[in-house]
């Protein structure tokens, strides 16, 4: 038996090929590595691809196509920080917001929910997840922005007018709903499945006498959760937040209904702003000559950013998983 | 609501008496608030749903099906071509997504244990799978629309296979290591190579998990956007057969059409987005029920 398992370990030994089928093992065996192979080949390609479409932009600006803020498609002046600061304050909004929400439905799901309820909630929160980006743009765009102009942004501008700090942080000069904020707020709604569902199985892989003897000695919910189960899962809860925060950088068509969509680069979130993602998408199909290399250069340091961000949440993931 | 709240009888909380009032207002504390966290991602959802019936409902009729997409200002139009667009792209995208996704997860369950290679091929899928899709769009835009000089369905079609691959690795390597290794064994007691023992005995036993897989990615193409505007762009008319050209599809539709002036514009649009919604949360709650059926 041990032989046998052996061979099938090790395929291609010559016991095996001597078999009518050894033609077909050989073909089959190369063809999947080469499939596995493609993977790798992939992120080659995209990575080549984003460097050699955005070298022009890159040749022409050097570093300063990262700190320039001037976008001007008549001169053929083409700077990133706009969006790179748009990019970023997105991504924060929607993890400040987005994090709590998703802990929170972590141990409701965990700790708090009767086990009947458990299924039906999961698959819910999971739902929130396979609903098309393009929707939330839609709901952002025609339900929340109005309610969030109305109910938010003027009411906050009236309070926040003149004071030093908050007032320019806070303040919208055209309270249109559209901006930074908002949307981060419909980001956070974004990534807070993917969180929660990862925070979720974390929890749940804690052995159980943990908490037991947790609770054994006295302590409450909440105790247990803040001084057992976080600690034990702390590590990959924020890989699990570094997973959401790289959805969040890379999130197009929903940000691109929501964020206004302007060039400048204002002082406060409640104004209109733009993201890497988003001024490709709006400009791209208009775009030629440099400015169509400049949108790929953004492209390229979205992906490398995001490279990072996902590197960083899979090796800690992993890390924890196998215990 | 609150009975949801109470913990199991079985929990040691039901003697407050000794605990010191602070304690007991941060565990109630923060009951309330993960509780009321879980409604409000529960509401939210309900609501962008309730938004697209009461919105989308008005949309449907015949002619949305059977009549081509409305040029500017004109009365009346449909989504068939967008429909069937999309349709044909998403179908495209796992056409060329399933062979490569099986057969890679394949090696990385079945040939690749404990090599460094799988190790890192394996690391490198899950990155793209939560890679921005619209930096495959671009990807595919450098690659297959700039060469050959414009839009088509082909290009569409391959950016959503690039997406769809990773969903199917990582299901199919999945799924092939919940076959139990006694399996494999028997199959190469009677003689058979791995790759029959593969294709023969454990895809068999892990089909219906890797059909998930598939449904999954199908799921996860079927409303992406981004990509599509780079590569298989729109079209308000049918498109040509071969796919050249721009080729109408849901999504762009819905992206071009939303903030549009035209009121039937809008209709469709909104129309377009109850379809589209509907048709991927069943996708997923089918691929969900066979998962749990198989277990």
């Amino acid at each position: 038996m041990a032989a046998v398992t052996d061979q099938m370990a090790a395929p291609g030994a010559p016991a095996i090929r001597r078999t009518p089928k050894g033609t077909f093992d050989i073909v089959f065996r190369n063809a999947s590595r080469a499939a596995a192979l493609f993977v790798l080949v992939l992120l080659a390609g995209i990575i080549a691809s984003m460097i050699i479409g955005g070298w022009p932009a890159f040749r022409e600006f050097g570093l300063g196509f990262i700190t320039s803020s001037v976008w001007d498609t008549q001169n053929e002046q083409y700077g990133a920080w706009p969006a790179i600061v748009g990019t970023l304050s997105t991504a924060l909004i929607a993890l400040v917001l987005g994090v709590p929400l998703s802990l929170g439905i972590a141990v409701y799901l965990t700790q708090l929910a009767p086990p009947w309820f458990k299924r039906p909630v999961s698959t819910t929160i999971e739902l929130l997840a396979a609903v098309p980006s393009i929707i939330y743009g839609m709901w952002g765009l025609f339900v929340f922005v109005p309610l969030f102009a109305a109910y938010v942004q003027i009411p906050v501008s009236n309070i926040v007018e003149g004071i030093p700090l908050v007032g320019t942080v806070l303040y919208s000069r055209s309270p249109s709903g559209l901006g930074i904020l908002t949307a981060g707020i419909i980001l956070a709604f974004m990534i807070i499945p993917f969180i929660a569902s990862i925070t979720r199985d974390m929890l749940e892989q804690i052995p159980s006498v943990l908490r037991e003897s947790a609770y054994g000695i006295g302590a409450t919910t909440w105790e247990v959760v803040r001084h057992v189960l976080v600690p034990q899962a702390g590590v990959s809860i924020i890989g699990a937040i570094m997973l959401g925060l790289g959805r969040a950088l890379g999130e197009t068509m929903a940000v691109t209904f929501v964020v206004g969509n302007a060039n400048r680069l204002s002082a406060s979130i409640m104004d209109p702003g733009s993201t890497i993602a988003s001024r490709i998408a709006n400009e791209f199909n208009e775009a030629m000559g440099l400015q169509l290399n400049a949108l790929i250069a953004l492209g390229c340091i979205l992906f490398f950013v995001t490279f990072v961000v996902l590197v960083i949440a899979r090796i800690l993931v992993a890390r924890v998983k196998s215990f | 609501m609150n009975s949801a709240v109470t913990p199991p009888a079985t929990t040691p909380h039901q003697v407050w008496g000794r605990v010191r009032p602070a304690r007991r207002t941060a565990d109630r504390a923060m009951k309330i608030i993960a509780t009321s966290f879980t409604l409000l991602a529960i509401f939210v959802l309900f609501w962008i749903l309730g938004m697209l019936l009461v919105k989308g409902i008005g949309g449907l009729s015949v002619a949305t099906f059977t009549q081509v997409t409305p040029g500017p200002g004109s009365e009346g139009g449909g989504l068939a071509n967008a429909i069937v667009g999309s349709i044909v792209l998403t179908f495209l995208g796992i056409a060329v997504a399933t062979p490569v996704g099986v057969l890679a997860g394949t090696y990385l369950a079945e040939y690749g244990k404990g090599s460094k290679l799988a190790d890192l091929i394996r690391f490198i899928n899950d990155i793209l799978l939560s890679a921005p899709s619209i930096l495959i769009g671009l990807f595919v835009y450098v690659i297959l629309v700039e060469p050959f000089r414009g839009y088509s369905g082909w290009a569409g079609g391959v950016a959503l296979g690039i997406i769809a691959i990773p969903v199917i690795v990582r299901t199919t390597e999945d799924m092939l290591r919940l076959v139990p290794s006694s399996l494999r064994e028997a199959g190469a007691a009677l003689g058979a190579p791995p790759s029959v023992v593969i294709t023969s005995v454990t895809w068999r036993a892990a089909k219906s998990g890797m059909v998930t897989g598939i449904l999954l990615a199908l799921a996860r193409i079927a409303g992406e956007t981004a990509p599509l505007i780079f590569t298989a762009l729109n079209n308000n008319f049918w498109f040509s057969p071969t796919l050249v050209g721009g080729v109408s599809n849901l999504p762009v539709t819905i992206y071009q059409f939303a903030s549009a002036p035209y009121e039937n514009w809008q209709q469709l649009a909104w129309a377009g987005s109850l379809i589209i919604t509907v048709s991927i949360l069943c996708l997923s709650l089918i691929a969900r029920r066979i998962v749990r059926g198989g277990k």
